[in-house]
């Protein structure tokens, strides 16, 4: 079957299977392998993308139901010379360390500042709570979803001991 | 290191400031390519058969059908393996291949190469694998008294007729933890066409992988390219080998390129977990709560290779009394051999059980004595000068185990609560927990673990420092796994040589010799110290060529004049040093676990906050506070950030993480049944580093990114026990652990 969408403001066509994901056809058909699969589950967010606005877990999402659709990937979110403001708050912050949760955190992040740029902190920690991360304990992507708000973040104030 | 100073004027991004990674912009852009995106012209996909029973005699394995299929191109067994037919980084007892027998659930039984992944999945399936299914060994003390024992140490320190008049008992429970690093193992080989391979696999030291590598490949390890990785975490998970030899058989047998990539319930079974633990402990004081004499019995479970087991039970046994003076310590350890799931390395390796056990009995000596729990550490706490309980070991360098408990202890509580935000309240979004019912607990834990390898092991590291036109590249073997050690190196040798434009290049095992491990806390000292010892050599040879007193990235200076440029100083050739660094001897124990086994320690104190809801079981972990021992903080912001994720993991196996095993069979391998914390789990971290400088770390550094694990767990179960009153003795902690009541003894 061929699946026709628009993934980064790019019309792209694949040839896919039918048990093929929207995920394994960015990372595989489409070769942007931004997006990671850790779970094949829905549980992780690594392969969270922008799926005709909506924030999804691709792995979900079947192939044939992608046909028409408008994709933002992680590769699709800072411009040819600027990191997106979301990316620079996650390098600043220290919010990366092995990095494979961050893609789908950036992305997570992004389409949350997008729809609601005053998230409190308790509606941050809900919002991405769909986004493992092994490794940070989650301290640093707070701050830096703090400091992609552009607040003052009142936990890093007094962190340095 | 004192002859060691760091260059004025102070260099860019040299040591104490929070150098941002190298690798962050292509990570947060998603161009940064983990072992799963990488892609070789040509390749094929490999898949595994596993055999998803816990113990069985293989009656018949038969290929054809898989090898019937179109677009497959092989199927191997165990017979197909060129060289030796077992690994494992001390003794390999682990067949390649299951060989005659199942020994835990998952095991591989044969691996497939195709044209497609979901081809090479459906070949896998269609190999014939016929078992005669036989009982398996699960129960520790059962493997204990049968003899499967991978290592029995045993410890006699002190006079066997000493006791105390203050007697604490218990038998306390750590249950498996995955490391369940977000990465899952993936690999890709490529044959160079004269019969050697290049090799791409998680791993967190190369050349041990090489070792084995080239024994089960019957190659020549110079054929064996075992290339640095880009691994999504490792936690130790990646020490020993999983899928690599697979991949490499396929490839070097077809002479195409392999790649394999383990779904989350494969990756489950494909990785080591942290042991099992079951721990019987006799504590012994005076009135005034000093120590007398600690016994102690500590079984790990292994599973049915041995793997790191001997290390891991090394640590068990060694710091089974924790930071505290004792001069009579009686201990037992035993790594079993079982059929559950494979055992080996996972952050603070083997120093987490016995911290659990050993914290709890603190905390009940204290109660029995009616002491505060922290007079009561305070009044044992070791320092410099002292001895190990266990083994005898003076003390030699500093270890502020006092100060990291007052550090920990002077940072503010936080405010009591009394709002309904959900998210506020033990249950969250499931507005399970009126406010009234909530709870609160503190709990306290202390942690002492060794750095470094011990026991007499010939533990080094090498690095090569290379000075040209454009700059200094340091080249090195070790693994990073994100934890950050990039910076570190390349910190150090910019403090060192006074120049900014420093590199680190990460070689494979053809380019370099060993850096040792990527565990044990041990990279920012060892990878470190080869670092700084190369680049000090370079420096001072780039001083004496080019005639000045200091270095920075225009060239060579006397005093305010530059005298000769880089380029110039090295037009005939870069300036290199290469340094094989290694710390000073250490003691195989002796009969009776007594020597000096170990370099160096460090230590850290835990303080929880929980709420609890006593009529669900519902805990919300508010707040962990940690005082740490750093000896010097070479990246602040990476301190900080190895310490809030490693306590989001020791918190984890507090009150959520658990591999359930049901007869060695995994019932939660996924991410649906296997909980991580999430945002909504992990606690607000607030940290109080200790520097006290190590006299041989990097710029005094120590490696510390295990014991914000470590004593985490015990930490959280001490505030749940306050909160509840009751005995709480396994880690983690169910609802219904707290709803029902006292679960002294294990099942
Ligand atoms: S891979 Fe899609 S949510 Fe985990
Ligand atoms: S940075 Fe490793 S999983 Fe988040």
């Amino acid at each position: 079957m061929i699946v026709t969408l628009e993934v980064n403001g790019e019309r792209r066509t694949a040839e896919v299977a039918g048990w093929e994901s929207l995920l394994w056809v960015l990372r595989e058909r489409l070769g942007l392998t931004g997006a990671k699969d850790a779970c094949q589950q829905g549980e992780c967010g690594s392969c969270s993308v922008i799926f005709d606005g909506q924030l999804v877990c691709a792995c979900l999402v079947m192939a044939a139901d992608a046909e028409g659709a408008q994709v933002t990937t992680v590769e699709g979110l800072a411009d040819a010379t600027d990191l997106h403001p979301v990316q620079r708050a996650y390098v600043d912050e220290g919010a990366v360390q092995c990095g494979y949760c961050t893609p789908g955190l950036v992305v997570a992040t992004a389409h949350l500042l997008t729809e609601h740029p005053d998230a409190t902190p308790d509606e941050v920690r809900e919002a991405l709570a769909g986004n493992l991360c092994r490794c940070t304990g989650y301290g640093s992507v707070l701050r830096a979803v703090a400091a992609a708000q552009g607040a003052s973040d009142p936990a890093g104030a007094d962190r340095e001991a | 290191m004192s002859e060691v100073t760091v260059s004025r004027p102070p260099v860019r991004g040299g040591v104490g400031e929070s150098v941002q990674r190298p690798d962050g912009i292509p990570k947060v852009t998603g161009r940064f390519e983990f072992l799963g995106d990488m892609h070789a012209e040509g390749m094929l996909w490999g898949a595994t058969r596993r055999a998803w029973v816990p113990h069985a005699r293989i009656e018949r394995i038969d290929t054809t059908p898989a090898l019937a299929l179109p677009g497959v191109h092989a199927v191997l067994t165990q017979d197909d393996v060129p060289g030796h037919r077992y690994q494992g980084q001390a003794l390999t007892d682990q067949p390649v291949l299951a060989e005659e027998r199942v020994r835990y659930w998952g095991e591989a039984v044969a691996v497939v190469a195709a044209d497609d992944p979901e081809t090479a999945r459906r070949a896998a399936e269609a190999v014939v694998v016929e078992l005669e299914e036989l009982e398996p060994l699960t129960d520790l003390e059962l493997a204990r008294d049968r003899g499967e024992v991978f290592r029995h140490i045993p410890v006699r320190r002190g006079d066997p007729d000493a006791h105390g008049e203050v007697v604490v008992e218990g038998t306390y429970v750590t249950a498996t933890q995955d490391p369940a690093a977000l990465g899952t193992e993936a690999g890709l080989a490529i044959p160079d066409g004269q019969g050697g391979v290049d090799l791409w696999g998680p791993t967190q030291w190369t050349h041990v992988d090489l070792t084995q590598l080239a024994a089960c490949l019957a190659l020549d390890p110079g054929q064996v390219r075992v290339q640095p990785c880009r691994i999504g975490g490792a936690f130790g998970s990646r020490e020993d080998l999983s899928l690599q030899t697979h991949i490499a058989m396929l490839a070097l047998r077809l002479d195409r390129p392999v790649k394999m990539v383990y779904d989350r319930t494969e990756s489950f079974v494909g990785h080591v977990k942290r042991h099992a633990g079951l721990m019987h402990y006799r504590h012994e004081a005076d009135r005034d709560g000093h120590l007398v004499r600690v016994d102690a019995q500590i079984l790990l479970d292994g599973g049915p290779y041995q793997l790191t087991s001997q290390a891991v039970i090394a640590n068990s046994t060694f710091f089974a009394v924790g930071p505290y003076r004792c001069d009579n310590v009686f201990v037992d350890g035993y790594a079993l051999r079982t059929n559950n799931p494979p055992s080996g390395a996972m952050r603070g390796f083997g120093a987490n059980q016995p911290c659990f056990a050993a914290e709890a009995q603190m905390d009940r000596l204290a109660d029995e004595l009616g002491l505060d729990p922290i007079e009561l550490r305070l009044r044992n706490a070791i320092t410099q000068g002292d001895r190990l309980a266990t083994t005898g070991q003076l003390i030699e360098h500093p270890l502020p185990t006092d100060e990291v408990i007052r550090s920990v202890t002077a940072i503010p509580l936080p405010e009591p609560e009394d709002d309904d935000e959900p998210l506020h309240l033990p249950g969250g979004t499931g507005l399970t927990t009126p406010r009234d019912r909530v709870v609160r607990g503190i709990g306290y834990a202390v942690g002492l673990k060794n750095l470094e390898f011990s026991e007499g092991f010939d533990d080094f590291a090498e690095a090569r420092v290379e000075l040209t036109a454009d700059g200094a590249v340091v080249h090195t073997a070790a693994i990073e796994v994100g934890q950050g050690m990039v910076t570190v190196i390349a910190q150090v040798v910019r403090s060192v040589l006074g120049m900014s434009r420093v590199e680190v290049a990460f070689d494979h095992t053809g380019q370099i010799g060993s850096a040792g491990s990527t565990s044990a806390s041990r990279q920012t000292q060892m990878a470190g110290n080869a670092a700084l010892e190369a680049a000090t050599v370079v420096r001072d040879k780039a001083l004496e060529a080019g005639g000045g007193d200091h270095l920075d990235d225009a060239g060579v200076w006397r005093g305010d004049t530059l005298v000769t440029s880089l380029a110039a100083l090295t037009a005939d050739g870069p300036i290199d040093h290469h340094v094989r660094y290694r710390h000073r001897p250490t003691d195989e124990p002796d009969a009776d676990g007594q020597g000096e086994l170990h370099v160096d320690f460090c230590v850290a104190a835990h303080r929880a906050v929980v709420d609890v809801d006593p009529d669900l079981g519902l805990v919300r972990v508010v707040e962990i506070a940690i005082g740490q021992d750093v000896g010097r903080a070479i990246n602040p912001q990476q301190v900080h950030g190895q310490i809030e994720g490693g306590i989001a993991q020791g918190m984890g196996h507090a009150v959520m993480e658990e591999v359930v095993l049901d007869h060695g069979v995994i019932r939660n391998a996924s991410f649906t049944d296997y909980l991580l914390p999430t945002t909504l789990d992990a606690p607000t971290v607030e940290a109080a580093l200790v520097e006290q400088p190590s006299p041989w770390g990097p710029f005094g550094a120590k490696g510390m990114a295990e014991l914000p694990t470590m004593s985490a767990t015990p930490a959280v179960v001490a505030a749940i026990r306050a909160a509840t009153s009751l005995p709480l003795t396994r880690a983690p902690v169910h609802p219904e652990d707290i709803v029902t009541g006292p679960h002294d003894a294990p099942e």
